[in-house]
């Protein structure tokens, strides 16, 4: 757009607001034409990112209630009691467009303000997780995006000294212009010390601690999170906020404090929108209004406007609502922590939203209702099945693999091929740059099916694991989303978790293609379905719409963190490795047993992209048996009556088997009898489906736990040796050696990294 | 004898304290968190410096911290000769107050390192004097700056009064000789990069670190005997 051009556009528009939400801001204000100042606030707080307005209508369909809830979606963070007093505080978020921007500090603000989100709630940042996506590592450029998000969660998590516990990654070709950096974090808190984000009490003072205010982040929600990327996307980078991980450790500190010594009244971070969003919604949040003297924020660099103070994105910054009493206190609070902080604003009965030049008595710059803000508009988008979705559905990807390799009987090669394609390979690469030990609560480490935490005052286990298959959904939103729930679920019930809430970041392509908002309703009501059918609340979540890159849309990719619990921490906790000798027994619900069930499919699968076969129907499941089959996996390894457990995922029960024999250094003799193909038999995914390593004395009492018709448990072998044996169907498909398995699948990743 | 107190000085930016705290309970000790403005150090049998990132890493790991006003009174105790561990940051930290020769530079494959690493007893300190020499220990690293360095002369001291405490068997930061620890001439004075509180309970899977921190409670008894009460 030239200068010309853009002087002939009027503001408004400029800063993404249309005609239609301008007429309802004006009448907001009855019949007056905001000015500057006011239109700038409204532009981000009406944005995509920060009001939902495409997707509110859908997210109030999620079942949200659940005894163990304390606080539901809305607030800073959903948080539920996990016994002895003690609650946990869950969250998770996007950084998709700042990351694609710039990767470093848009992943590493990524982890700043989801942990401001957390201990806002009153609530110690214990731990996070990362969901993150990229193209193929062949490009340079997303090398470049790779290392820069993992460096930036690194760098940030470790110094701001929350450990980064798990995670996942999938490198596709979708992502390749789009990135995804989602990140989910955790805290806990004694159920005293919860807060919530309201401003009450006339005569209140705000007071405004961490950094100080400059030009970063200006518009980071509004230009970046809510439009599309293009070749100009580039020019964006001043957006992207800059972290500073130390000054957010000393707000986490000088915050609990805080709340600890109760010195405050509401917390809130500042995050999109800035001051603007911080100060009316913690004032509309307490049915108050609140004056805010804009001379009195300190500031970074000097000439600023206004509008640029209310809407900046600087990191590091929260806002306490305080009692005059309290001020002293606070300030000294402050000092010992060494945070900055002013006293910016005050909490009145006005129901305004009111800016004053420099001091209350001076200029009033802008005047709106507290609640206009972040009472942004709704809408009901055009929502339009894909009709292609008939056509690409009807595809068999499964007999056209079949055909492929009608003359193979040895898949030594495939193996190990998708062993080392990157979305499968070992992530140490990654995990090893996180702290993943800090607090010494770590029982189950990065690389497991989930994280296991002990809670230092509780004696339940806290089991997180985040997931979110994209290609599932790509091929049918509805059934996509079940099986990405299930597969959290299946992933906590291997460490013995019962979930217990799940949280979820919506990652979807422009709102304004009905095709992007028919694939997020179907995700919504998919959610839906396993949430009630397993009573897992959803307790808070996040949408990012407009991820594409060039008018394409990314696969819909919705990403769950589910958390949950069990009794007691103590106790044998099976890993992924086997022992030499055990019955290795393949579990599985009996829907997906039989042949033509579609729970298990290449289509979406880790061998299906490796020939770039992008069509076919994503896993069909029966909810009720797959929960059914979790339940029991869930059983005996709390009960701690087997030695291992894996769920198989991604590249199947093959790439299921060797990363069990990886983590063990032993290998194993398996023979499969199916009456489906090879190629489905080793390679084909659908979740809910596990191989456990059971002690041959142990058999038989583990068997009977998977007595229940609903589940199907097959003795498919034997854990020992080191070599690596599959047959199907009495032809020997996989004949390899542990070592070989082992170095191809433990240095793909970083090889793919610095080729 | 009562138990012993151990402080556990927190600058901003340390993460560890609370780590340390729970283990030197752990160990039958009185965990003592101070911040880094307590001058006074009266009652305290021994310190642990816990590791993170004091005062953000900034300008140089350790350079800012060592002017806190905390750290002339753990040098005094130090002078006494009672026990000072640093561990991590806190390594850093002693090496910048020049309480421990040489310094720790960047790993040399430029990335932070979080993973279980295989050590080597040395000789006898207050963290080893329950280890035999030759011992080997899994414990587990975690940082960016962990690459010990020092000047010849500085080197040639550290072998010839025995002052190298543990080395890596599969140096993982490039760290000169393989050192993962060293201790001051008289032995009281000990600094690690090596984490061994989250390697002291069977519950995280690995238990190594715990003759560790309990030689160290050893040698804060020790020293309480040996100095006039």
């Amino acid at each position: 757009m030239t200068a010309t051009m853009e002087n002939q556009t009027p503001l408004h528009r400029q800063l993404g607001l249309t005609d239609d939400e301008l007429e309802a801001i004006t009448q907001v204000l009855d019949s007056r034409a905001p000015n500057d100042l006011e239109l700038a606030m409204f532009s981000v707080m009406w944005s995509e990112h920060c009001s939902y307005k495409s997707s509110r209508q859908y997210l109030k369909t999620f079942p949200t209630q659940g005894e163990h809830v304390l606080v539901g979606p809305g607030e800073g963070a959903g948080v539920i009691d996990i016994g002895d007093d003690m609650a946990l505080a869950i969250r998770i978020e996007s950084h998709n467009h700042p990351s694609a921007v710039e990767p470093y500090q848009g992943a590493a603000t990524g982890v700043g303000g989801i942990i401001r989100d957390i201990f806002s709630m009153g609530a110690r940042p214990i731990a996070c997780l990362d969901s993150l996506r990229f193209g193929n590592l062949d490009d340079a450029r997303t090398r470049y995006l790779t290392e820069g998000v993992v460096s930036g969660i690194s760098g940030y998590g470790n110094a701001v000294g929350v450990p980064t516990i798990g995670g996942e990654v999938i490198f596709d070709k979708c992502y390749k212009g789009n990135p995804l950096v989602n990140v989910m974090a955790l805290g806990v808190l004694p159920k005293s010390r919860l807060t919530l984000a309201k401003a009450s009490g006339d005569g209140n003072l705000a007071v405004l601690l961490g950094s100080a205010t400059g030009r970063d982040g200006i518009g980071g929600a509004s230009v970046l999170a809510s439009a599309g990327f293009d070749e100009t996307s580039e020019t964006k980078r001043p957006s992207v906020q800059v972290g500073d991980p130390f000054t957010e450790k000393k707000l986490i500190e000088a915050c609990l404090e805080l709340l600890e010594s109760g010195l405050a009244v509401g917390v809130q971070d500042l995050g999109a929108a800035g001051i603007s969003c911080a100060t009316s919604e913690t004032a509309a949040a307490g049915s108050m209004g609140i004056d805010v003297d804009i001379a009195k924020i300190h500031l970074r660099e000097t000439g600023m406007t206004p509008a640029e103070i209310m809407i900046s994105e600087s990191q590091e910054r929260m806002l306490a609502i305080v009692t005059p009493q309290n001020l002293d206190a606070v300030l000294g609070l402050a000092k010992k922590w060494e945070i900055d902080a002013s006293v910016i604003g005050k909490v009145n009965n006005s129901q305004r939203f009111r800016i004053f030049r420099d001091g209350f008595d001076s200029e009033i710059l802008a005047d709106v209702p507290v609640g206009a803000l972040g009472d942004g508009p709704e809408y009901n988008r055009p929502n339009i099945r894909d009709t292609q979705l008939d056509d690409r559905q009807k595809v068999d990807t499964n007999n056209i693999l079949a055909e492929k390799f009608s003359n193979t009987k040895n898949f030594n090669n495939e193996t190990l091929k998708v062993l080392a394609q990157p979305t499968i390979a070992s992530k140490a690469w990654i995990y090893s740059q996180y702290d993943h030990q800090l607090f010494l609560q770590t029982v189950v480490k990065p690389g497991a099916d989930a994280s296991l935490i002990r809670v230092h005052g509780a004696k339940a286990g806290v089991g997180i694991t985040v997931d979110g298959k994209g290609r599932w959904c790509a091929l049918d939103p509805y059934h996509g989303a079940v099986a990405i729930a299930i597969e959290a679920i299946a992933n906590l019930s291997c460490v013995g978790v019962v979930p217990k809430a799940l949280v979820n970041n919506l990652n979807f392509g422009n709102p304004e293609h009905p095709e992007v908002m028919n694939t997020f309703s179907e995700v919504v009501r998919g959610t839906s379905d396993v949430c009630l059918a397993s009573s897992t609340p959803v307790v808070g979540g996040n949408v990012s719409f407009y991820n594409e890159s060039n008018g394409v849309n990314i696969d819909p990719t919705p990403v769950f963190g589910v958390v949950g619990t069990r009794e007691s921490i103590e106790g044998k906790i099976p890993g992924v490795a086997f022992n030499e000798d055990d019955v290795l027994v393949l579990v599985e619900p009996m829907s997906a047993k039989s042949s033509g069930s579609g729970h298990v499919t290449l289509a979406g699968s880790e061998l299906a992209t490796m020939f770039d076969l992008r069509d076919g129907m994503a896993p069909v499941l029966d909810i009720n048996s797959s929960l059914k089959t979790c339940d029991a996996i869930r059983k005996v390894s709390y009960d701690g009556v087997i030695s291992a457990v894996h769920d198989i995922s991604d590249g199947g029960l093959v790439t299921c088997l060797a990363e069990m024999s990886c983590a063990s250094s032993i290998g194993f003799d398996v023979a499969i009898e199916s009456n489906s193909e090879t190629t489905l038999a080793l390679f084909g995914e659908g979740p809910a489906r596990f191989v456990i390593g059971v002690h041959q004395d142990d058999l038989a009492k583990v068997m009977k736990e998977f007595s229940d018709p609903a589940i199907s448990a097959t003795v498919i072998g034997r854990a020992g040796n080191d070599r690596c044996k599959i047959a199907h169907d009495s032809d020997l498909a996989v004949d390899l050696e542990v070592s070989e398995i082992k170095e191809i699948w433990s240095s793909a990743l970083s090889q793919a990294i610095h080729q | 004898m009562s138990q012993s107190t151990i402080a556990i000085p927190v600058f901003p930016g340390t993460n560890c304290e609370a780590d340390v705290a729970h283990a030197v309970t752990l160990f039958g000790g009185i965990a003592k968190v101070l911040y880094h403005d307590e001058t006074n150090l009266e009652g305290i049998d021994g310190v642990i410096i816990p590791g993170g990132f004091a005062h953000g890493d900034y300008l140089r790991t350790g350079a800012i911290a060592r002017f806190s006003p905390i750290m002339p009174a753990i040098e005094k105790l130090s002078q006494k000769g009672v026990p000072i561990l640093g561990v991590c940051n806190g390594f850093q930290i002693l090496c910048e107050a020049k309480m421990l020769p040489g310094a720790l530079q960047k790993n040399v494959g430029m990335k932070f390192i979080c993973q279980e690493t295989g050590l080597e007893v040395v000789s006898s300190s207050p963290i080893t004097s329950r280890l035999s020499q030759g011992t080997r220990l899994t414990i587990p690293i975690n940082h960016f700056e962990g690459n010990y360095t020092c000047d010849d002369s500085t080197y040639e001291n550290l072998v010839k009064n025995n002052q190298i405490v543990l080395r890596y068997t599969d140096n993982p930061n490039g760290s000169r000789d393989s050192i993962a620890g060293i201790c001051n001439e008289r032995r009281n004075v000990v600094g690690l990069m090596p984490h061994p509180e989250r390697a002291s309970e069977e519950i995280l899977g690995n238990s190594d670190g715990a003759e560790m921190l309990r030689s160290f409670m050893d040698a804060v008894v020790s020293s309480r005997m040996a100095l006039p009460a």
